[in-house]
């Protein structure tokens, strides 16, 4: 038995990996080869596929705008929850248990309720189209989930802390930046790492409203469908430069994380 | 920064919901003295401290410095330093950013500063420490870092929340002998909450006792101990617990009970007869006859437990239905259960009357 300890892991981390490096195998293959037959790596190895979307700026401004709405919604999101989860890790108000739980029940419909009056409202003010419009819309989201994530860490400071602060001379603003909020760097990043996620995973929202302008990648993916087919090698490698992004985020955020999931916030 | 100025509480209330954590409190703060708060735990001494500092704003009342009313003003802009229980530093700075906190707030230069970071850390045996994080230091290092920052800022009010509680005892002894020193010269008013009555004596100055949020005596520390106004400032001033029980005077005896009784020392002679409560501390309950009060008989009990120090015995002894502690000295290995014989010191007895008030004494009025 002993000796097979390694097998169970293998067996699941291979099947996580798979896909992984079939999506990766295919964006290495033209679209020939991969309606051809079954190869397990590239035989004609091309990154003609990468070539094209990072030249062709109906490609790349996918990724532009995609990046734009999920920068400004981890600004938004978590420049506006600092302050609220503050309060709600701080101060007793009327209702104050209440407010927060309501918070988490905006997460509980489906993003795809929204899309009706979001696009509606969106258009009558002007900001159809817009990044900030995206960013806006998946702000409804994901303020509430910063909110109760950075509370957690916040009600982890002593409030001895704070006040040790007003002791010592600070304002509340000079000891917001400088003391409190270096305490809860890895909140914060914590915080805009699952903000950052969610707002570039959402794809019903950010197609709904965006048309030309604003198109988000997974918009521009569909345009490898033609009258030839699908361009298959494309769709592959546009797949493998969507995950990086998010690999990205992952490695800076990897160590706060495990924070993150012990104070049972995440 | 460094000017003398008295502190003073004026029929100040706390009240949280329907709560009372301060309880019309009224004490006057001289500057250059040390103020012990003494009292249990929930007895209100941080929530004190909390209104002397402006941290909380008292739900009634007014807190006056030099006779300006400060009760609304932000304790950012009230001179004062203050130290708790737990170690508070922070985290992300480094010891010496910890101490010169309050200094880069207050303009001070860039060479001043140092140098007084530099003498606060000497005082605290933190110089090879500075470059550290404090959480990397050791809890008593750590709430050294804290008094530190107190130090520097050379506060009209420094306020210290048990500082020493959570530290172990040899630096515990050290500190509290060099704390008052450090903060006398200036002339500060200083406040010292403290759970234990020795650690009072030995800070001497004047102590406030505190009960359930209100004070019950302000005085001198040794009048407090020796002449508490009431036998709730007796027990709060008291470790272990002071002794008590009902008696009756008839005559010139106190009746406890059926079976024992005492005489009445000298100074309550004129008592009316009637209902009273004495008190004495653990060591005036002794186990051989006090001179002068040879007309006592022994008091019979029986030993409950003993817990012996080394160099002391606590015998915790039911008489005459009530639990007793006594301190005796040397080892006294008594077993559960076992008689025992015990002599009260009358001399040194509180008698108190059916409120609680302390009676005094004819021979000590004479005295005062």
């Amino acid at each position: 038995m002993k000796n097979f300890r390694w097998f169970v892991p293998t067996l699941y981390i291979l099947f996580l990996m798979a896909p992984i490096y079939w999506l990766l195998n295919m964006s290495f293959k033209t679209t020939n080869e991969i309606l051809g037959g079954f190869s397990l790596w590239p035989q004609a190895f091309t990154i003609d596929s990468y070539v094209e979307i990072l030249t062709n700026p109906v490609w790349y401004s996918g990724y532009l705008n995609s990046l734009t709405y999920v920068v400004m919604n981890t600004l938004i999101s978590v420049s506006f929850a600092l302050p609220a989860a503050y309060a709600f890790s701080r101060y007793r108000f009327l209702g104050d248990k209440h407010l927060f739980f309501w918070l988490l029940t905006n997460r509980m419909a489906p993003p795809a309720v929204f899309a009706l009056p979001f696009l509606q409202l969106y258009s009558s003010m002007g900001l159809f189209d817009t990044p900030l419009a995206v960013a806006l819309a998946h702000a409804l989201f994901n303020i509430p989930l910063s909110v109760w994530i950075l509370e957690g860490f916040m009600s982890g400071v002593p409030k001895e802390i704070d006040e040790t602060a007003y002791i010592d001379g600070y304002s509340f603003p000079r000891f917001f930046v400088k003391i409190f909020m270096p305490l809860i760097a890895s909140g914060i990043g914590v915080t805009a790492f699952f903000v950052f996620m969610f707002s570039w995973v959402e794809l019903l929202l950010a197609k709904t409203l965006t048309s030309v302008a604003a198109k988000p990648i997974a918009a521009v993916m569909t345009r490898t469908s033609s009258t030839a087919g699908y361009e298959l090698g494309l769709l592959a490698a546009a797949g493998v430069l969507t995950i990086i992004p998010g690999a990205i985020v992952i490695w800076f955020v990897r160590n706060h994380i495990a924070k993150g999931f012990a104070m049972g916030r995440v | 920064m460094g000017e003398e100025q008295v502190l003073e509480l004026q029929n100040v209330s706390k009240r949280v919901g329907a709560e009372f954590h301060i309880r019309d409190v009224s004490l006057r703060l001289e500057p250059g003295s040390l103020n012990v708060l003494l009292g249990p735990t929930l007895a209100g001494k941080t929530s004190l401290m909390r209104l002397m500092a402006g941290l909380d704003r008292p739900t009634e009342g007014s807190v006056l410095v030099d006779g300006k009313d400060v009760t609304g003003v932000p304790v950012q802009r009230r001179n004062v330093a203050m130290v708790y229980q737990q170690f508070i530093n922070y985290p992300t700075l480094t010891v010496y950013e910890n101490i010169a906190s309050p200094l880069r707030l207050s303009g001070v230069s860039k060479a001043q500063i140092d140098e007084e970071v530099q003498k606060a850390a000497r005082l605290m045996q933190l110089t090879e420490f500075l470059d550290r994080t404090p959480l990397s230091l050791s809890g008593g290092q750590q709430q050294r870092t804290a008094l530190a920052r107190a130090v520097v800022k050379k506060a009209a009010l420094v306020l210290l929340d048990e500082p020493l509680a959570n530290l172990d005892y040899k630096l515990r002894e050290e500190l509290r002998e060099e704390l008052p020193k450090i903060f006398a010269e200036s002339g500060t008013v200083f406040v010292y909450a403290t759970t234990e009555p020795s650690e009072a004596l030995l800070l001497g100055g004047n102590t406030a006792a505190l009960s359930e949020g209100r004070v019950t005596q302000f005085a001198p520390t040794v009048d407090v101990f020796r002449q508490p106004v009431d036998i709730t400032t007796a027990q709060t001033f008291s470790d272990p617990p002071m002794n008590t029980i009902e008696v009756k005077k008839a005559k010139n005896t106190f009746h406890l009970g059926e079976a024992a009784q005492l005489v009445v020392p000298k100074g309550y002679w004129g008592l009316p007869d009637g209902a009273y409560t004495i008190g004495f501390r653990a060591h005036h309950l002794l186990m051989s006859r006090p001179p002068e009060t040879t007309k006592n008989n022994p008091l019979k009990g029986t030993v409950t437990i003993t817990e012996i120090t080394g160099s002391e015995s606590f015998i915790h002894v039911s008489c005459a239905g009530q639990n007793w502690v006594m301190i005796a000295r040397g080892v006294h290995n008594y077993d559960p259960g076992d008689a025992i014989e015990v002599f009260v010191d009358t001399r040194h007895l509180l008698v108190f009357d059916a409120e609680g008030t302390t009676i005094h004494s004819a021979t000590e009025q004479q005295a005062a």
